[in-house]
């Protein structure tokens, strides 16, 4: 089942998301790699507002390759990073402030999850390194806050007409993709063993 | 004498070659691995080709993390004493020069303030391995590496009693450490033996031989057969989304080591597994050897 989701998302669009479902995205959302998160957590605990509307919006683990064309950003290449770096800071960047999906690769674990669960929001993978791919769906740059902490850990506002494809690898019951694939993974590795002679 | 324009324009292609196009032998991997797949793996690696494609159509980087770089450098004797001393300095410049031109993205920080050089360049950074070789050219190799893969590779220092088997199962685990992380499918690079610091290097190097060759010793390049048969076996998948090929390709090297001592590393390698190579002769001819036209 394909489909775009308009964003801001509401919960009860994102409860009612399936792993597998592919998706595509319009509407504006953010980037965000370890750097933006601890400062936006630093923000929050500082009682400070954050430079951009995060509520019901999706952050995208991706540190972007930008090419400044005049007064204005132009994307060249944005693929996603490896979301697991961000497993400890998600769960307090869920609660405050308020995204209902994370769009990265590898997938996360743990309290992440838990977060995802309790607040209803998703984790939509986007294939990893397909760079060129991404820059293509997004339609423009809307601004970019906090440059000082470099290109790729400033927090890029984007906006997209259909960004995409995205599959729903963990949903907001808590399932996920990666979880069943590592319980087939468990039950090969005697067989890669026998392969090994180990 | 080679000018050494000559020699920073040649750098400035192998940075936009390997960043905007793979070589032969890693895209013929992964579109065989597209013919073998099905399901959401054939779906990630279609995207994977496509985006492949689309970045070599239009000369941009096909992944945005361009990596940080790393050149390996043979230096033969091309009518320049000097050119040792100052290729360090050749090279830095045209990695910034890239990093604007191609556009690369700047990767490299420092390791604890975490501040953005802006430019991929500080210290040690590009890094280059120089060694000396009896010929009228010098060579060099770019290999740019995002850290998703390196972020993987793991070093162990096994009891020699641990023997083939400890350095296999040190491989195993490290691949099912990196699961669905370093972007699947990836390559493995296994530096066995030297020490600590020489094992890390040999994993690295292996990187550099084509996936489709194997070592040139046989019980070598059956152990290479073998490690591939076995993760592959596994059912990580293209992206960590289940599915035949986890890896590519399983290059191994090695070097003698302590006699107290069995040092194993394992490089992972992303799928845009990048490197580009070109030959700077004497008479001041460029030959490109991974990206050729």
């Amino acid at each position: 089942m394909e489909k775009i989701l308009s964003l801001p998302l509401d919960e009860k669009i994102v409860r009612g998301l399936k792993l597998g479902d592919v998706v595509y995205l319009r509407g504006v959302f953010f980037t965000a790699r370890d750097d933006a998160h601890m400062r936006a957590l630093s923000f929050a605990k500082e009682g400070k507002e954050l430079p951009f509307n995060t509520g019901g919006s999706a952050v995208y683990h991706c540190g972007p390759i930008m090419k400044r064309e005049g007064e204005r950003w132009q994307v060249v290449a944005a693929g996603p990073t490896t979301s697991k770096r961000m497993n400890s800071l998600t769960k307090e960047f869920i609660e405050r402030f308020g995204v209902r999906a994370i769009i990265g690769k590898g997938g996360m674990a743990g309290e992440a999850i838990d977060a995802m669960k309790r607040f209803g929001c998703v984790y939509l993978a986007f294939t990893g390194g397909a760079a060129v791919l991404a820059a293509k769906g997004i339609k423009e740059v809307k601004g970019v806050e906090w440059y000082d902490l470099g290109m790729p850990e400033a927090l890029w506002i984007l906006e997209a007409e259909k960004f995409g494809p995205l599959t729903v690898a963990i949903d907001s019951q808590g399932n996920s993709l990666y979880a069943e694939v590592v319980r087939e993974v468990e039950k090969n590795i005697p067989k890669a063993k026998k392969i090994l002679n180990i | 004498m080679i000018d050494e324009t000559l020699i920073k324009n040649t750098v400035i292609k192998l940075l936009k070659d390997s960043s905007t196009k793979l070589p032969k032998d890693v895209k013929d991997a992964l579109k065989r691995a597209y013919r073998l797949e099905e399901g959401p793996a054939k779906a990630q690696l279609e995207a994977i080709l496509k985006n492949v494609e689309m970045a070599e159509e239009t000369s941009t980087p096909m992944c945005q993390d361009t990596g940080n770089h790393i050149f390996f450098v043979k230096i033969g004797d091309i009518g320049d004493s000097g050119i040792e001393k100052r290729i360090r300095e050749i090279i830095t410049d045209a990695v910034r020069e890239a990093t604007v031109s191609v556009p690369l993205r700047p990767n490299a920080v420092h390791p604890l303030s975490r501040k953005n050089s802006g430019d991929n360049t500080g210290d040690f950074m590009p890094y280059i391995v120089l060694a000396p070789i009896d010929s009228d050219f010098i060579e060099i190799t770019a290999m740019p590496k995002g850290a998703g893969a390196e972020n993987m590779s793991k070093l162990a220092m096994l009891n020699p009693s641990e023997g083939i088997e400890g350095v296999k199962r040190f491989a195993l685990d490290t691949v099912l450490a990196a699961g669905s992380n370093p972007c699947p499918p990836t390559v493995i690079g296994v530096g066995i033996g030297g020490s600590a610091d020489i094992s890390v290097k040999l994993a690295k190097t292996a990187l550099l031989r084509p996936i489709d060759q194997r070592h040139s010793d046989k019980d070598i390049a059956k152990l290479e057969t073998e490690l591939l048969e076995a993760f592959n076996s596994l059912g990580i998948g293209a992206m960590g989304l289940g599915g035949k090929t986890t890896v590519l390709g399983v290059n191994v090297e090695l070097g003698y080591c302590h006699t107290a001592s069995l040092p194993v590393a394992i490089n992972v390698q992303c799928w845009a597994a990048r490197r580009a190579t070109a030959k700077i002769y004497k008479s001041g001819k460029v030959e490109y050897l991974t990206h050729k036209g």
